[in-house]
């Protein structure tokens, strides 16, 4: 089982929609991860029914007895998330979405006013999809731990494809270079970094690649709406080719994509747009075997 | 007044409306801070080509054993909700990618042998872009810890002048940090089911922070803004801004280049917006 991740530094650049091309065209030996957990869109794209949702729990949240609180003050200072205020003389008001559970407030509360209650942070779920299990969650807004529930749902991920002997697990992931993103790529067998011809999204791309080198992981890049601009298409390739990474295929832009998208169909329905995924999928599942043997190769020569 | 420009889902356009509504503040001759906090991924100053002035690297404290007095009772262990702290016979071994730096262990360690060090998260610039003040962090490479860099950032707006926050994506931890002190939101989106998706998600935090939100439709003709519309209406958010594709839009992107200064419709289209902005609000907190 081959493990890959889809993300692009900038969001936007159509993670989603090539994960959802690339399960088609995995030949129903596939199962499906939606990692970006605080904007979760794969299950838009993928019909099926899900299994009843599992809560997902996640740190505690401080709760201060307005009873036993003198207003000292002592909590607020320590508080390194600034999640505490006095907000009149002897009152101490907590700000849900600034707390992150530390008890630092609670070590130094001469009252013993402070107690902790577990925090809801989302609920996760398993759908049956044409293609194969994906497995998705929705995040409460402003709850935090994103990352932990990312690896949570990869874990599961994980587990599900190994029992169903899948060959490929997809991973949608989140946007950005930080915490989520970790979790999301850590121990995959192929990055794969959707971009765009513009400034932002290179600029998103090269942050991306230092990551996946710093985290060691081969990395392979899809230029998507590549015709949108030949100067910017010239830019993308030459700095992934400075950085020694691979540029898996370009994809034109079409207008109709987001039409087809926003009528709840996909990349695959789009004629010209059709055969270049047809083509990176098929460069992605070629270089995924590649980096695996390299990988080995390397393991080998460690155990030399 | 602080405006943050959100979005749930990336790359609505959300760097494409706070640099312009920054720019033509300033243009205007308004006393304006343009301040990036999508500090994972900061692209406002590919548009805005800032002169910078200042640098300054932002650390945060994490905990180290300096010398061997531990005695390896397990307190800090306890203590921490993070495991980030790992008690060994005569020393501990901590993380520091799951360190929250909140200092409880340093705090509860019997003996007071665990101290704190600087380490460093990433990078604020102030500079200048003609009259506009220009603020962006950018977190290192490899650095787990964003939400301080965030708030170290929104700590060098200057109070009662006018802030467009540029946030990042997504609805946590780093987007509730860079709403914190805000006045108003503006959530960019599109009119796909994406789109809607994750702007419900996106004003729901709004919601639980208490702020009130204006929501700006972009490329509002490419797939079908019923949906959203009737959404937005059922919810009472009021539409502040919509306008169309047009290539020509995409090209000042691609340039990175300011779209308003070549695109005339769009200028105007987002002095009309930054009117409804400055305007007294209406809609109320719901
Ligand atoms: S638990 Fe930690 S973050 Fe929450 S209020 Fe107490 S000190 Fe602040
Ligand atoms: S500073 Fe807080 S999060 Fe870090 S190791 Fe100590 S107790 Fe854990």
């Amino acid at each position: 089982m081959k493990q890959i991740v889809v993300v692009s530094g900038k969001g936007g650049t159509g993670k989603t929609s090539f994960t959802a091309a690339f399960a088609e065209l995995a030949g129903r030996s596939v199962v499906l991860v939606d990692a970006d957990v605080d904007a979760a869109n794969l299950a838009l794209l993928l019909d099926g029914s899900d299994e009843p949702p599992r809560e997902y729990q996640a740190g505690r949240l401080a709760r201060i007895d307005p009873v036993r609180c003198t207003g000292c003050g002592l909590c607020v200072d320590a508080c390194r998330f600034d999640a505490l205020h006095l907000a009149e003389p002897h009152r101490v008001v907590l700000q849900d979405l600034a707390c992150e559970g530390c008890g630092v407030c609670a070590v130094v509360c001469p009252e013993d006013a402070v107690s902790f209650v577990p925090q809801r942070a989302g609920q996760w779920t398993v759908r049956d999809t044409a293609f194969g299990p994906l497995v998705h969650a929705e995040l409460v807004p402003g709850a935090g731990n994103s990352g932990k529930l990312v690896a949570l749902l990869r874990e599961t991920s994980r587990g599900l494809a190994e029992r169903l002997a899948a060959s490929w697990l997809l991973i949608d992931g989140p946007p950005g270079i930080g915490c989520p993103v970790h979790a999301a790529v850590t121990g995959t067998d192929l990055l794969v970094a959707v971009t765009e011809p513009t400034p932002s999204a290179l600029h998103d791309l090269e942050r991306l690649l230092e990551l996946a080198a710093r985290f060691r992981l081969p990395a392979a890049v899809v230029l998507n709406k590549a015709d949108l601009d030949p100067a910017g298409t010239d830019l993308v390739e030459a700095a992934v080719a400075a950085r020694g990474v691979e540029l898996l295929g370009r994809v034109p832009f079409d207008p109709e994509v987001p039409r087809r998208l926003a009528a709840g169909t996909g990349l695959l329905t789009v004629p010209g747009v059709r055969d270049a995924v047809v083509a990176c999928w098929a460069a992605v599942a070629r270089r995924a075997g590649r980096a695996n043997a390299s990988a080995a190769e390397e393991g080998r020569d460690a155990a030399v | 007044m602080r405006l943050v420009v959100a979005s749930g889902k990336g790359g609505t356009g959300k760097t494409l409306v706070s640099t312009h509504l920054a720019w033509l503040a300033a243009e205007r001759g308004l006393d304006v801070t343009y301040a990036d906090v999508d500090v994972e991924t900061p692209n406002g100053h590919l548009f805005l080509a800032p002169v910078v002035e200042r640098e300054h690297r932002h650390t945060v404290l994490l905990p180290s054993l300096p010398f061997g007095h531990c005695t390896g009772c397990g307190v800090c262990h306890d203590f921490c909700q993070y495991n980030a702290i790992l008690p060994l016979p005569d020393s501990v071994l901590i993380f520091p990618e799951l360190c929250h730096n909140c200092g409880g262990c340093v705090r509860v360690c019997p003996p007071a042998v665990l101290s704190e060090v600087p380490h460093e998260v990433g990078t604020v610039r102030e500079g200048r872009a003609g009259n506009l003040r220009f603020l962006d962090g950018r977190v290192d490479v490899g650095e787990p810890r964003a939400t301080p860099l965030i708030q170290e950032v929104l700590r060098r707006i200057d109070a009662g002048t006018l802030a467009v926050v540029d946030a990042p994506p997504g609805t946590s931890c780093n987007t509730t940090a860079a709403l914190s002190g805000a006045d108003r939101v503006l959530l960019v989106t599109e009119p796909t089911p994406f789109g809607l998706h994750d702007l419900r998600l996106a004003l729901q935090l709004c919601r639980t922070a208490g702020l009130p939100a204006g929501v700006v439709i972009n490329r509002a003709d490419l797939g079908d803004d019923r949906p959203l519309r009737a959404f937005l209406e059922a919810e009472r958010v009021p539409v502040r801004a919509a306008w169309r594709y047009d290539p020509e839009l995409a090209v000042a992107v691609a340039r990175g280049e300011l779209a308003g200064r070549r695109v005339p419709w769009f200028r105007d289209a987002v002095e009309h917006l930054l009117d409804a902005c400055l305007a007294p609000q209406e809609d109320g907190r719901s």
